[in-house]
């Protein structure tokens, strides 16, 4: 029988997939992605939460994040064509202007 | 039970996406697993019986941002010798995975002890639909909704400022 520790599972792998691609890439289109992997697992844990606790207010935070998510991809998406603008590559060992 | 046949496959063809998208050389491609992930997702919240996430995750996720991502990958063009050396993908990605293996095996052991295997009640009438997310979200959490619409504003002209920059 599927239980909530089935979906908080598949939310645990999603959002440790995310951290992994996030550690191991240097692409920084897929470092981005990652990033969306590891939401979109945090939104599975709300709603199974959610459905658990027949509470709806899990769905309202999802809906949050959601919303956040999407200014989110608009402004990393500006960073990433002026830096590729700048540096003509993905590659994030290249945008080290900030080392000191 | 055939929902638990569902949620298996869902479930399955959500973390193939995600392994895929973190594997892929290319952004296109990755971009489209993740957009496997995101509409195996949204199956997921339609389990859960949470129907205006469910179209939500569809339209607004896997429509508009990632639409989005597709369209700056396209507009940027890069070419595969522009692409970020990374020799041995899987074993870098394999050795992560591993390194978080420890971290995963707490929050399991931690769920388990919490839930257990306990299963689902079945809802109450009108649960997820539209007109309950709606009547909470204008209701009790008005003043988040507020502040989300102005965050949303202040990326538009963020992005708009950035975006006219000379670089």
């Amino acid at each position: 029988m599927i239980g909530v520790f089935h979906y908080l599972t598949v939310s645990a792998l999603l959002f440790f997939i995310g951290m992994a691609g996030f550690i191991a890439r240097k692409n920084v289109f897929i470092m981005f992605l990652s990033l969306e992997l590891m939401l979109n697992g945090v939104n599975l844990s709300f709603i199974a939460f959610s459905r658990y606790f027949q509470e709806m207010s899990g769905h309202v935070f999802v809906f949050f994040v959601i919303a956040v998510a999407a200014s989110e991809a608009a402004i990393s998406l500006a960073f990433v064509i002026l830096l590729y603008k700048n540096r003509q590559t993905l590659d994030v060992d290249a945008y080290n202007q900030l080392k000191g | 039970m055939e929902t638990n046949i569902y949620f298996i496959i869902l479930a399955v063809i959500a973390l193939g996406g995600a392994i895929m998208t973190i594997t892929r050389s290319h952004p296109l491609s990755a971009t489209l697993s993740l957009v496997v992930t995101l509409i195996a997702l949204a199956g997921l919240y339609a389990l859960l019986s949470a129907d205006f996430l469910f179209v939500i995750q569809i339209l607004v996720y896997a429509g508009a941002i990632m639409a989005l991502m597709v369209f700056v990958i396209m507009l940027l063009n890069v070419r595969e010798e522009q692409l970020p050396v990374e020799p041995h993908i899987y074993r870098r990605v394999g050795l992560s995975l591993l390194f978080l293996a420890p971290l995963f095996f707490l929050v399991e052991r931690s769920i388990y002890s919490q839930f257990g295997t306990t299963s689902f009640s079945t809802t109450g009438p009108g649960f997820g639909t539209i007109k309950s997310v709606g009547q909470l979200l204008y209701n009790q959490y008005y003043i988040s909704f507020e502040i989300v619409s102005v965050l949303l504003l202040v990326a538009l002209v963020g992005v708009v400022v950035l975006a006219k920059r000379r670089a």
